[in-house]
């Protein structure tokens, strides 16, 4: 089961508002390689793939990315902060306004909410230990894409702390599909 | 899993969701001073009965110190319990 801790994983700071860069950042809260996406296709693979190893990264890995999801949801909380209606609908946010108000919700950088058909589980854990690995690299690239459009040095601190974190858990996966590897290859 | 074990895990279990029920309730009532004491014996018990499982039966959490070699994912996983 799961327990909530009132700390972030890395400190968010921002030093103004900026709506262009919070709309950018929805990328990552509810965009195909989100935070959110990540932390439920690892939460939900855990079931069948073999080995405690395994289990053991995907249980791990997958509440690390709820720990980043909350750091991007902070993030455009931040941005977005106190800043006038007029001021939204000037910086294209005006239907996301119409439709949410300030509330923070899961859709990507062009406005398309958040769907299961971004993430797969499958039974077999070569298939799914890639699919796992192409998805940090993806997720890596998009911060990438971030880092470069941020001009927000506290943003940017943050962004790169992320994108390292993409890059360990894509060794770690790495790692957890040796395993199985060697694991299903005892069996035979 | 012993039965020993198990029956300490059912015990954790019990707890867990007794302290969890009051912190809901406490989340929208602040005040009641009778719930927050009777919260705070429970959680002192769940505190106790934790660390007294996690030094027999090895941790129930990634945060918690560990034998040699890495204990946590050698125990079993919730989902292969039999309860």
């Amino acid at each position: 089961m799961w327990r909530y801790e009132k700390i972030l994983q890395y400190p968010v700071r921002v030093s103004r508002t900026d709506l262009g860069l919070a709309k950018l950042l929805s990328a990552q809260y509810g965009g195909p390689d989100s935070e959110l996406s990540a932390g439920l296709r690892y939460l939900t693979q855990r079931y069948v793939i073999p080995t405690d190893e395994a289990k053991a990264i995907l249980t791990d890995i997958g509440t690390e990315e709820l720990a980043h999801w909350e750091i991007i949801g902070t993030l455009i909380y931040k941005l977005t902060e106190g800043v006038p209606v007029q001021r939204l609908r000037r910086a294209g946010l005006g239907a996301d306004y119409a439709q949410h108000g300030r509330a923070i919700y899961p859709s990507d950088a062009t406005g398309v909410p958040w769907t299961a058909s971004y993430i797969q589980a499958h039974e077999d854990p070569i298939a799914t230990l890639h699919e796992n690995m192409a998805a940090e690299q993806k997720a890596r690239a998009t911060y990438e894409n971030l880092i470069d459009l941020s001009n927000d040095a506290g943003v940017i601190d943050t962004l790169i702390f992320l994108r390292k974190r993409e890059v360990v858990h894509f060794q770690r996966f790495g790692e957890a599909l040796n395993i199985v590897r060697d694991h299903l290859e005892a069996q035979d | 899993m012993t039965r020993e074990e198990l029956r300490q895990l059912r015990e954790i279990q019990a707890l867990e969701f007794t302290v969890l029920e009051f912190a809901l309730y406490l989340d929208t009532h602040l005040q009641d001073q009778a719930a927050l004491k009777e919260y705070n014996r429970y959680s002192q018990q769940l505190r106790e009965l934790r660390m007294d499982y996690q030094e027999r039966y090895g941790p129930l959490h990634i945060m918690h110190p560990s034998d040699y070699p890495w204990e946590y994912p050698r125990s079993p996983w919730p989902w292969q319990i039999e309860y």
